[in-house]
C-alpha cells in the first residue's frame, strides 16, 4: 500500500466512522486504586446505543405465548433454520450475536430484561438526554453520570493515551471531569509554531478556544504512532468493531483509560427491521463484534472489566405496518466482561398480554436501568449508595444499586 | 467608525457568509448601514430560488435513479443466469429476488464516497490509482452541491442562503438514507425550501411533507392505512415516523402539547402520502401522489380536533392548523434566533419573534426582517461560532476561490462532523457553540486553514485580508498576530483561525 493510498483509507475510514455513528470518549486520568496492592485495576465501558434498539428482537421472550404473534413476521424462533440460541428456556439470543452467546455461557454476560430509564415518552433525543444525563427528566444536558462518577472517584496520573472518533464527547460522559478523544485525520498537521501562535492569540482574546485549542493539540499528540490502521469499507457495522478495538487496545495498556463510553448510532429500526436476517441482525453483529473485540483487545484486563450496553428506550411489541417497530418503551442492558456475575437472565418479566403492555403497546419497565448501572459502579468502583442517588444519578434514592452484577 | 465596523461585522458574520475579498468592498459597504446590507438581499424577486441549468427536477432526477437501479438489477440477473448455465444448476428464475433494500444506507454511502473525492491530500505524493468513474447518482450530488456552494460564494451578504441553509436543516432529510435520498437532497431544498424561506411556513410545511424525498427519509412512502384496501390486501399498517417527527422536529416541538395518540393519528390522516415508483402506476415515477387505496379512512382527531375530511384534504388540513399552533410559533422563533444570535437568545427577542409569526401568519420575510431589526440581534456579543459550512464558504469567499469542483468543500465538511445535507438524525446537525468549539474540531480547522494558507498565501497579503474582514474591528491581538507571523502562510492560517473570523 502506497502512502496516497494509505491516506486515502484513512480519510475514508474516518468519513465511514462518521457517517457510520461510532465514537469512543475516555476519562483523561486513571482511578487513583489502579494497580493498588490487592491487584484489582477495573475497567468499565458502556456502550450507548442511539436510536432505541428492540430489545424484544436481541433477546426474544420466545417462550412468551403473545410474542410470536406480536412480533409477527420478523419474530424468533426457538427451532429450525436461523434459530434463537436459548439462554434458557423463555428466552433466545439473537443468532447474530454468537460471541456473546459464548460469554454468557462462560458466565460472563447477562442480560436484564424489561428495563427502562425514568423516561417515558418517546422523543429520542429527549430520551438519549435522560439515558446519558442520569437526570430524572430531559433537558439536562450539561453534563453525564458517568462524568459525574468520575467526579467521585479518587483521581490518579493522567492517561497518556487515548482515543475518540466524532467531533464531539457523547453527552454520558461530558462534564467537569476532563476526557480525552482524537480521531484519526487525512490532513497534514499544522505546524507546532503556527498551532503555539494561536494558542497564544486565544489566551488573550478567547479563553473558550483556548482550552478546545489546548485539549486538541494534546490529544494528536497522543495519538501519533498509535496503529490504529483503519481497515476500507464496511461503515457502520465495521465501524464498531473498529472503535471498539481501538478503545480496547487503548484501555490495555498499563498507562491507558479505565474508563470511557462509546456510542454506536443507527439502531431506529420503523421500516424492514429484519428478523434473524436482515437490516437488525446486521447492526447486533456489529455490536457482537465489538465486544469480541473487547476481550481480545484487553487481554488479561478482561477479567477485571464491565461493559453496559444501554439504549434510551425499547420499541413497540407489536410490529408496525412496515414491518419494523415504531418507539417504545421497556427493552434490554446487556452486561458483558470477565467481571461478570454472568450466564443469568435478571428480569421481572411483565408479559405480553395486552394487559399488561405499557400503554397497550410496549414491553412495560419493570427493572430500573440506574439500578443496574447503580449495581455495577458500585461493585466495580465501590461508589457508596448516597453519591449515587445524589450526584449520579439525582433524585434515585428510591432505586437500590442492584446487589451481585459483579462477579 | 469602530462602531460601524463592528456592526458590520455583525451584518456580514452573523447574518451572512463573511466578507468576500478582492474589490467587493463588502466591509465598508456594510458599515455605512449595517441594516439596510443584510435586508437588501431580501428585496430581490425569487432571489432564493436555485435555478441552474443541467439540474433536474424531482421527478426526472428519481426515474433516472430507477433506471440505474434496474439496469444494474438486470445486468446482474444476466450475469446470474450465464454463471448458473455455465455451472449447469437448476435455473432458479423465480429466485431473483429483487435488490436487497438499502436500509444500512450508511455503508452504502461510505463505500460510494470512498476512492472518489482527492481526499484534502498534500499537494505532493505518489500518484493516485485511477478512480472510478461516478455513477448517476454521485453525479448529480456533486453537481447539486456545486450549485449551492457556488451561490453561497457569489452572494453579497449571503443572509437568503443562510436562511436556506437553516431552514433546511430544519427540515433536513439525509443522503445517507438511500439512493433517492443522494439524488434528491439537493432538488429537494430548491423545490421545497427555497420558494418558501421568504414566503409562508405553512406553504413550506406542506410542500415539505408531500416531497418524495421527505415521504422515503422518513419511511412515510411504507405506511398504509390498517383498514385501507392496500392495508387490508397486504396485511401491513402503519409506521408513524413522519408522523411523530412533524410534530416533534418540525413544528409543535418537544413538549408542544401533543400526545402518542395525536402522533397515530397524524399517521393515520397521512397514509397514502407516498411517491410513485419506477413503473409509475400511481403517477409520474418519482414524484408525489396520494394513493387512496392506501389511505385510512374515517375521520381523526388530531390535537382536540376532529378531521373528518376525505383523502389528501385531511391532511392537508391538519398541517395547516398545526402550522399555525402558538406552539409552533414559539418553537420555530426560539430555534430561529438561536441559530442567528445566541445559544440562549434573548427572552424578549424571541417573544418579538414569536409575535410576528403569530401575526403575519408564519410570514417567514416578516420573521427574517423582525429579526434584522431587532437591537438585541446587534448588541448581543458573538459568542456563537461559524459551523463548518459557514467557515469553509467564507474562507471561500475571502479566498475569492468559486468552486468548480465541490470536492474539497465535501471533503472538509465530512471532516469537520457536517457531511452536506447527511445529518446523523431528522434532528439535524447542532446548532450550538459548544457543539462546533470541540477540540477536535477546532484542531481539524487549524489544520485545514494551514493547508488551505499553504497553498494560497502568496496570492495575498494577510494584513489586507484581516482590512477586508474586520478592519478596526479587529482586536490589537490578532492583528498584532498576523504582523509578526513568521511567513504569509502562517498568517493567513492565523487570520482563518482568528476570533474575528471563528465566531459570529
Amino acid at each position: 500500500m502506497d502512502c496516497s493510498e494509505s491516506l486515502m483509507l484513512q480519510a475514508t475510514s474516518r468519513r465511514a466512522l462518521l457517517l457510520g455513528g461510532a465514537s469512543f470518549a475516555a476519562w483523561a486520568y486513571l482511578p487513583k486504586f489502579a494497580r493498588a496492592a490487592d491487584g484489582r485495576d477495573p475497567r468499565f465501558v458502556t456502550i450507548i446505543l442511539r436510536g432505541a434498539l428492540d430489545g424484544l428482537a436481541t433477546v426474544a421472550p420466545v417462550g412468551d405465548p403473545d410474542y410470536a404473534g406480536l412480533h409477527g413476521t420478523i419474530a424468533l424462533k426457538a427451532d429450525g433454520p436461523n434459530a434463537a440460541v436459548m439462554l434458557d428456556p423463555f428466552f433466545g439470543l439473537h443468532p447474530a450475536m454468537p460471541e456473546f452467546a459464548r460469554m454468557y455461557r462462560a458466565k460472563q454476560a447477562a442480560v436484564v430484561h424489561a428495563v427502562a430509564t425514568s423516561y417515558r415518552d418517546r422523543s429520542h433525543f429527549d430520551g438519549q438526554d435522560v439515558l446519558e444525563s442520569g437526570f430524572p427528566g430531559p433537558g439536562r444536558v450539561q453534563s453525564g453520570w458517568l462524568n459525574r462518577a468520575l467526579e467521585a472517584l479518587p483521581k490518579g496520573e493522567r492517561v497518556t493515551s487515548a482515543l475518540a472518533v466524532g467531533p464531539t464527547t457523547p453527552l454520558v460522559l461530558r462534564g467537569p471531569a476532563p476526557t480525552v478523544g482524537w480521531a484519526p485525520t487525512a490532513l497534514p498537521q499544522a505546524a507546532d509554531d503556527t498551532a503555539m501562535r494561536l494558542l497564544d492569540l486565544y489566551q488573550h482574546r478567547d479563553p473558550t478556544l483556548a482550552s478546545a485549542l489546548t485539549q486538541g493539540l494534546q490529544l494528536e499528540k497522543q495519538a501519533q504512532g498509535n496503529e490504529m490502521k483503519p481497515q476500507p469499507g464496511g461503515g457502520g457495522v465495521a465501524a464498531m468493531r473498529l472503535v471498539a478495538r481501538g478503545a480496547a487496545k487503548l484501555m490495555a495498556a498499563d498507562d491507558g483509560p479505565r474508563i470511557g463510553a462509546l456510542a454506536f448510532d443507527g439502531w431506529d429500526t420503523h421500516a424492514n427491521e429484519g428478523g434473524p436476517v436482515g437490516r437488525l441482525a446486521q447492526l447486533l453483529g456489529g455490536l457482537d463484534g465489538a465486544l469480541a473485540e473487547f476481550q481480545s483487545g484487553l487481554g488479561a484486563h478482561w477479567r477485571d472489566t464491565v461493559i453496559v450496553v444501554a439504549t434510551e428506550f425499547g420499541r413497540t411489541a407489536r410490529i408496525n405496518g412496515t414491518e419494523g417497530t415504531d418507539h417504545g418503551t421497556g427493552t434490554i442492558a446487556l452486561l458483558a466482561g470477565g467481571a461478570v456475575n454472568g450466564g443469568r437472565m435478571i428480569t421481572d418479566w411483565p408479559g405480553l398480554k395486552p394487559a399488561n403492555l405499557y400503554q397497550a403497546r410496549d414491553l412495560a419497565p419493570t427493572t430500573d436501568l440506574r439500578a443496574v448501572i447503580k449495581g455495577v459502579l458500585h461493585d466495580q468502583f465501590g461508589l457508596g449508595e448516597r453519591v449515587l442517588a445524589d450526584a449520579v444519578f439525582p433524585d434515585s434514592a428510591p432505586v437500590k444499586p442492584m446487589k451481585g452484577l459483579v462477579a | 467608525m469602530a462602531r460601524d465596523s463592528q456592526a458590520a461585522l455583525i451584518a456580514l458574520n452573523r447574518f451572512g457568509f463573511g466578507a468576500r475579498g478582492g474589490a467587493a468592498g463588502d466591509l465598508v459597504n456594510a458599515a455605512s448601514d449595517p441594516r439596510g446590507f443584510v435586508l437588501a438581499e431580501l428585496a430581490r424577486p425569487n432571489g432564493a430560488l436555485l435555478e441552474v441549468p443541467g439540474l433536474l427536477s424531482t421527478p426526472e432526477l428519481g426515474k433516472q435513479v430507477f433506471d440505474y437501479q434496474f439496469e444494474i438489477q438486470q445486468a446482474r440477473n444476466a450475469a446470474k443466469a450465464a454463471q448458473q448455465g455455465a455451472s449447469e444448476t437448476p435455473p432458479q428464475g423465480s429466485d431473483a429476488k429483487p435488490p436487497q433494500r438499502r436500509n444500512l444506507s450508511l455503508s452504502t454511502a461510505a463505500k460510494e464516497i470512498a476512492g472518489k473525492d482527492p481526499a484534502m491530500q498534500p499537494p505532493a505524493g505518489p500518484p493516485k490509482p485511477p478512480a472510478q468513474p461516478l455513477n448517476i447518482i454521485q453525479k448529480t450530488f456533486r453537481a447539486e452541491a456545486l450549485a449551492r456552494l457556488q451561490r453561497g460564494v457569489v452572494a453579497d451578504c449571503g443572509f437568503v442562503e443562510r436562511l436556506v441553509v437553516f431552514w433546511s436543516n430544519h427540515f433536513c432529510i439525509s443522503a445517507n438514507k438511500g439512493a433517492l435520498a443522494r439524488m434528491w437532497a439537493g432538488s429537494f431544498e430548491r423545490d421545497a425550501i427555497r420558494p418558501h424561506v421568504l414566503g409562508r411556513f405553512s406553504d413550506m410545511l406542506k410542500t415539505v411533507e408531500q416531497h418524495p424525498a421527505m415521504l422515503f427519509f422518513l419511511d412515510n412512502q411504507q405506511s398504509l392505512g390498517p383498514e385501507s384496501r392496500a392495508g387490508i390486501n397486504r396485511n401491513r399498517g402503519l409506521n408513524e415516523n413522519l408522523a411523530r417527527e412533524i410534530m416533534e422536529l418540525h413544528t409543535l416541538g418537544v413538549g408542544g402539547g401533543y400526545t402518542q395518540d395525536d402522533v397515530t393519528a397524524l399517521a393515520r390522516v397521512i397514509t397514502g402520502w407516498t411517491l410513485a415508483g419506477r413503473r409509475g402506476q400511481l403517477g409520474a415515477p418519482g414524484s408525489f401522489v396520494f394513493n387512496a387505496n392506501a389511505h385510512q379512512p374515517g375521520p381523526q382527531q388530531v390535537l382536540g380536533k376532529t378531521y373528518a375530511q376525505a383523502g389528501l384534504a385531511q391532511g392537508e388540513a391538519v398541517l395547516s392548523d398545526i402550522a399555525r399552533h402558538p406552539s409552533t410559533a414559539k418553537f420555530i422563533a426560539t430555534k430561529f434566533a438561536r441559530h442567528f444570535v445566541a445559544d440562549d437568545p434573548p427572552p424578549a427577542l424571541v417573544a418579538k419573534l414569536q409575535d410576528i409569526f403569530t401575526k403575519t401568519d408564519g410570514d417567514l420575510r416578516a420573521l427574517a426582517t423582525a429579526l434584522v431589526q431587532s437591537n438585541e440581534a446587534w448588541q448581543a456579543p458573538q459568542t456563537k461560532m461559524r459551523s463548518p459550512y459557514e467557515f469553509l464558504l467564507a474562507s471561500g469567499r475571502l479566498l475569492a476561490r468559486n468552486p468548480e469542483d465541490p470536492g474539497r468543500y465535501l471533503n472538509g465538511l465530512n471532516l469537520l462532523g457536517q457531511p452536506l445535507w447527511s445529518p446523523a438524525g431528522p434532528n439535524g446537525f447542532p446548532d450550538t457553540a459548544a457543539a462546533w468549539a470541540a477540540p477536535e474540531g477546532i484542531k481539524l480547522r487549524l489544520d485545514i486553514s494551514a493547508q488551505l494558507a499553504s497553498q494560497l498565501a502568496d496570492r495575498f497579503d494577510p494584513r489586507d485580508l484581516l482590512e477586508l474582514i474586520a478592519a478596526d474591528a479587529a482586536s490589537v491581538e490578532t492583528r498584532r498576530t498576523i504582523e509578526r507571523a513568521e511567513s504569509r502562510q502562517q498568517a493567513l492560517a492565523l487570520l482563518l483561525m482568528s476570533p474575528e473570523f471563528q465566531r459570529r
